[in-house]
């Protein structure tokens, strides 16, 4: 098992420095110029332009800076935005969490509406829940979330106004950001309706955001369950008379499961691009919104580090989906 | 008529209701974007001076609420010299800086801190110049206050006097900007041997009308009533600013009770919002233009007729229509009607696109086809670049015209834009710094402008007017420099290097129940007189 | 074995399989539908110009918003209204159309072609080849694919066209994994070693023996592609990073409509329900080309 997961780590590597060369070389390639950004309508003098990019460190040769950059990295450090002068790290991780939670929200709702829809649909196959909820999950796969997303608002915020608007919580509540989790924080807190207000302001992005992968996950339970329950064992337990809520339940569901969990842990990459869009239009300050904002301030080591720190996330959390697969399939961790 | 109808506000002010005894008076502003920092000098956007410089700090002097007009701020009262090099302030005593856990003030404000203030951004050999890494003084070197300024000297302990390098009227006007708030020095020298610089950026000390709280990144900005202020202390006891970049959705929660007051509404949701009972809508001409610039060095438009002819053939109604949704003003200066020495004299040129076409012919301009460029980012003064080209586009085909409407990420539209020989006419704008009229005829149409790393994007030196400029800004008696930029202004229309196209206005939509608040020329946010209502 | 023999055999079994294809396809009403659909989005396209009642990009400066006809104030010559500066809708949603079809069909071209060949190239020759290809292939998928397109686009500059490569060049590397899996599976097969002996050229046996042996899940992973692309096209155009305005791409409509979500439902609703039908369509489609390809794939 560990020269298994030794083996995984020392693929990751070759992948990661590839994943810093892009992210670094896509920047350079980038038009537009902070500086000149900064100087904004006004414009700048060219002695003062290169002072400021000896400043940034902007006037040394490409591969200078590369192997500079790299040398941070080492170091643990992701340089500083260009806009705020913070660190890019501290600036991540003070948004990273929004984005999580936002995200296992999500993927909770996708999980727990998904596979039960999928089981029962395969189970009815061919009755009006499997058609019904196999075209829902269609429509959920076909749609453009940042549409859907502005019709949410519409409908709930607007017209019924069961939910507000944008934000984390509502402003009534001011308390210190422990986690940086809003739903825990504002348990900690024991201020009074705190958590259903983090609650409430959480229920549309992740609903946004959990419309892909609940179609996908539902979909994919559906056709596992039917394939495993074409199989040889199950028929045969069914034959020896086992209740179909066993077979179901022991035999078939323990089997079928092993693709779902594959497929839940890949959609962290869709989740995370599904990220950018669900956290523009809720206004949600996570780090999908930020690292649009940024391309567009051409705030070029936010941009950079920002690609390497998401690439080095999906990259970690689909090895954990690798060897949790490697857990509960042992077939593959013998081959 | 709009769907969210009075419910929402009526579920909201219970909600508000019940919040009440937690936080005695707490006024909440939907801002627009996050803050930078909170240093107030390296950073150039206006959403930072409003959490900032406004909130927390004060300077030497100030704007007057609701004008470009100079008060006394931190210095009570100032002297200048006869030949316009010395400015003597005499500061204020008794002004305590704010205390967070880590800091408490030992003594007042004084003269040590306003030479700190400009020294670190003035001098690169200060251990504060490059707190943090990647720093500069954008405002500091634009303003040209490192030009201009020759010494700062402390006399005593409440007197300050700055020595510059040539007389310059616009010099107060300076001084009163965000960039040189002043900060404590003792704060300084505490995080300096504390070892954590960066502090002054994260935990601001100044002397303003607010104490800073607690900023959530992206978030939300906490503020507490100074209650030691100088000046009147402020009526509300918690300021709030939830960051909220989108118009529609500062809209919705306004409309929700969820803030008092929104900067920037969308031009579309007007109508929507002087509708709402429970809404008013505060309304001011802006210090801004937006324009189109021709290449004044490129064949054909260095003829002054040619510039002239397509000025007229441009209908600024139908545009300000479209793209201001009506909420603007047909510009015929470069400078505003709201700023000192407009020159309300001067006519615009017709729309008549009939004589257009003749003067076009008449210059010998035939099958004439163009760039317009328009630009890629809203601004207040520009809205919507693209379909101002469009309009643009289809007006002038109408003079036989032809045009091609190109448009380059924002850097690069702001570099391509400023190189010399560039083709096509470009639709940019200006937002006022300080109310000076030289802040938009000197930055914006010198011939010193014109060079490289200037902004004068129609190229266009006119001795004249430059000259008029020059003898305006040396001059600190304000009656002169009014006909002289007046004067300036007749040859700029006769000239006509840019289409001016519009002044927008400002719109401020605020809960019903708020009082006090004073709209700021300069485009500011500040909330030291605002109240709420019971 | 000669090469016309083969021939004859190739274009028979082509038949064969295009008869048995049809028959699982016709089977799959969800498919027959979105079949349909789809014809009529590329009728709608084709004939635009004749459909169209106005002129997408003409602006009514007398009719700025205006609401469907069947609401009040609205005008019977603009069906489904008109937008802010005054542009029909439906006219717009029509040439829409020609922008979606067109965007899926140059990026799964492009996708297709760059993935097959490096797919190709990396099964076929092994070794370093194979390790290289497909390490970059790894860098590009793990970052989330609109993101990386949202940093492509601001390299290559805003536009349709750049959008377009940048959502292909983030596509092809799932063309390549397939492709190469597929050419792993059949390069040891006996007919490729048959027509190695026969002394068959490196490229031949690539294009002429191994692709068409490996295209059932290819063309699946097109149809995917497809609507993927038409979703992403607009999601950069609702960013502002896909097709410019005035265009009338669905995305970018949405975009410049989004400021008018409160005053103006019909702005906002119209372009979303047209990206959703249309990619339902295809996905539709994309269900019944798996299900009528699948046993063949498992047979073979």
């Amino acid at each position: 098992m560990l020269k298994f997961i030794l083996s995984k780590l020392l693929y990751l590597i070759p992948t990661m420095l590839g994943i810093t060369l892009v992210a670094f070389s896509f920047i350079r390639l980038l038009p537009g110029d902070p500086v000149l950004l900064m100087a904004g309508e006004r414009g700048v003098s060219p002695e003062r332009y290169a002072e400021i990019s000896a400043q940034l460190g902007y006037d040394k040769p490409l591969w200078q800076q590369y192997f500079t950059y790299l040398g941070d990295l080492m170091h643990g450090d992701l340089g500083h935005s260009i806009v705020t002068k913070k660190p890019v790290l501290a600036e991540f991780l003070a948004l990273f969490p929004a984005t999580v939670e936002l995200a296992v929200v999500a993927i909770i709702i996708a999980t727990v509406i998904g596979v039960p829809v999928g089981v029962i649909a395969a189970i009815k196959r061919g009755s009006w829940f499997d058609q019904i909820s196999m075209t829902g999950a269609l429509i959920g796969f076909s749609m453009p979330i940042f549409w859907w997303g502005l019709l949410l608002i519409i409908f709930f915020s607007g017209i019924l106004q069961w939910t507000p608007v944008s934000g984390r919580i509502s402003l009534m509540y001011f308390f210190p950001q422990v986690t940086g989790f809003m739903l825990i924080d504002s348990l900690i807190s024991g201020q009074k309706g705190a958590f259903g207000s983090a609650l409430g302001h959480l229920i549309l992005p992740s609903v946004v955001l959990a419309t892909i992968p609940l179609a996908v996950i539902a979909r994919q339970t559906r056709s596992a369950m039917l394939e495993v329950m074409g199989e040889d064992y199950v028929r045969t337990a069914k034959a020896k008379g086992l209740s179909l809520g066993r077979v179901i339940g022991v035999h078939a569901l323990r089997n079928a499961m092993i693709p779902v969990i594959t497929t839940i842990g890949l959609q962290i990459g869709v989740l995370m691009a599904g990220a950018i869009l669900t956290e523009t239009i809720f206004s949600w300050p996570g780090i999908g919104k930020w690292m649009i904002d940024s391309i567009s301030r051409r705030d070029y080591p936010v941009v950079q580090s920002g690609l390497l720190l998401i690439a080095g996330i999906v990259m970690i959390v689909n090895l954990l989906v690798d060897l949790t697969y490697g857990l509960i399939n042992p077939r593959i961790r013998h081959k | 008529m709009s769907i969210f109808s009075t419910r929402f506000l009526a579920a909201s002010a219970l909600a508000l209701m019940a919040a009440a005894p937690l936080h005695a008076k707490t006024f909440v502003y939907c801002s627009e974007g996050s803050p930078e920092g909170f240093d107030p000098a390296p950073y150039t956007a206006g959403t930072t001076f409003d959490a900032s410089g406004h909130a927390i700090y004060n300077r030497l002097v100030q704007f007057k609420p609701g004008t470009t007009e100079i008060e006394p701020a931190l210095a009570e009262s100032w002297e200048v010299s006869e030949d316009g090099l010395t400015y003597t302030f005499h500061l204020r005593k008794g002004v305590k800086f704010h205390s967070n856990d880590k800091f408490t003030p030992s003594r007042d404000f004084n003269a040590d801190d306003v030479i700190f203030t400009f020294n670190r951004q003035a001098n690169a050999d200060d251990p504060w110049h490059a707190y943090i890494s990647g720093i500069t003084y954008e405002y500091y070197s634009s303003m040209e206050m490192d030009k201009l300024v020759k010494s700062i000297e402390k006399v005593d302990d409440n007197t300050v006097k700055f020595t510059l390098n040539s007389p310059e009227a616009p010099f107060l006007a300076n001084v009163a900007m965000p960039f040189v708030s002043v900060v404590s020095k003792e704060y300084a020298d505490t995080l300096q041997a504390a070892g954590t610089m960066e502090d002054l950026n994260n935990a601001p000390i100044g002397t303003g009308p607010f104490k800073f709280v607690a900023y959530q990144k992206d978030a939300v900005i906490r503020y507490q009533k100074n209650a030691d202020y100088w000046g009147e202390a402020p009526k509300i006891d918690d300021l709030v600013f939830a960051i909220t970049p989108d118009a529609s959705v500062r809209l919705q929660k306004l409309k929700a009770g969820e803030c008092h007051l929104m900067p920037y509404p969308a031009p579309a949701d007007l109508a929507d919002i002087k509708a709402d009972p429970n809404l008013k809508l505060d309304e001011q001409a802006g210090l801004n233009v937006g324009y189109l610039a021709y290449n004044t060095t490129v064949a054909p438009f260095d003829k002054p007729e040619v510039r002239k002819a397509l000025n007229m053939a441009m209908d600024k109604k139908a545009l300000i229509d479209a793209v201001y949704q009506g909420n603007a003003e047909v510009a015929k200066n470069p400078i505003p009607p709201t700023m000192w020495s407009y020159n309300a004299a001067i006519e615009d040129d017709k729309y008549d696109p009939e004589a257009a076409k003749k003067m076009l012919e008449d210059a010998g301009v035939k099958d004439l086809t163009m760039e317009v460029w328009a630009m890629p980012v809203q601004r207040p003064y520009m809205p919507n670049a693209r379909r101002a080209a469009e309009i643009i586009q289809s007006d002038f085909a109408k003079v036989g015209v032809k045009v091609e409407i190109v448009s380059y990420e924002w850097g690069e539209y702001l570099k391509k834009s400023m190189e010399a020989g560039r083709k096509g006419a470009v639709i940019l704008g200006w937002t006022g710094d300080n109310g000076d009229p030289d802040n938009f005829l000197s930055v914006l149409l010198s011939c010193a402008s014109a060079e490289e790393g200037g902004a004068n994007r129609a190229f266009w030196c006119n001795d004249e007017f430059s000259a008029l400029l020059a003898k305006a800004k040396a001059s600190s008696d304000q009656a002169e420099r009014t006909k002289l930029y007046e004067e300036a202004q007749v040859i700029f229309k006769d000239q006509a290097p840019w289409a001016t196209l519009a002044h927008s206005t400002q719109y401020v939509p605020m809960a019903k129940n708020v009082t006090g608040f004073v709209q700021s020329p300069l485009g500011d946010y500040t909330f030291e007189t605002v109240d709420l209502a019971e | 074995m000669s090469d016309t023999s083969v021939k004859i055999s190739d274009s028979a079994i082509r038949r064969r399989m295009l008869k048995e294809f049809w028959f699982y396809f016709s089977q799959n009403r969800g498919a027959v539908v979105g079949f349909a659909v789809f014809l009529l989005l590329v009728a709608l396209a084709i004939f635009a110009p004749l459909i169209a009642p106005h002129d997408p990009v003409h602006q009514y400066r007398d009719a700025l918003l205006v609401p469907p006809f069947w609401q009040e104030g609205g005008r019977p010559e603009f069906l489904l209204g008109t937008d802010a500066v005054g542009r029909d809708m439906l006219s717009r949603l029509i040439y829409g159309a020609q922008y979606s079809l067109f965007i899926g069909i140059v990026v799964v071209a492009i996708a297709l072609l760059g993935g097959i060949i490096l797919g190709l190239l990396a099964g076929f020759f092994g070794g370093w080849v194979d390790s290289v290809i497909m390490r970059v292939m790894d860098v590009i998928l793990a970052f989330p694919s609109l993101l990386l397109a949202l940093v492509l686009v601001a390299i290559l500059g805003p536009g349709l066209t750049n959008a377009m490569i940048a959502i292909a060049i983030v596509y092809q590397p799932h063309f390549a994994r397939l492709t190469r899996a597929a050419v792993m599976g059949e390069k040891a097969r006996e007919y490729v070693t048959a027509a190695r002996v026969a002394g068959a050229g490196n490229m031949r046996l690539m294009f002429k023996t191994i692709l068409p042996n490996c295209l059932a899940p290819l063309i699946v992973q097109a149809t995917l592609s497809f609507s993927s692309a038409v979703l992403d096209s607009a999601a950069l155009g609702f960013l502002g990073m896909g097709a410019q305005p005035p265009a009338s791409e669905w995305g970018t409509m949405l975009a410049e409509a989004r400021e008018f979500i409160l005053r103006a439902w019909w702005v906002v609703t119209f372009p979303g329900l047209a990206i959703l039908i249309s990619v339902l369509a295809i996905n539709l489609m994309g269900d019944g080309l798996r299900d009528a390809l699948d046993p063949k794939l498992k047979r073979s």
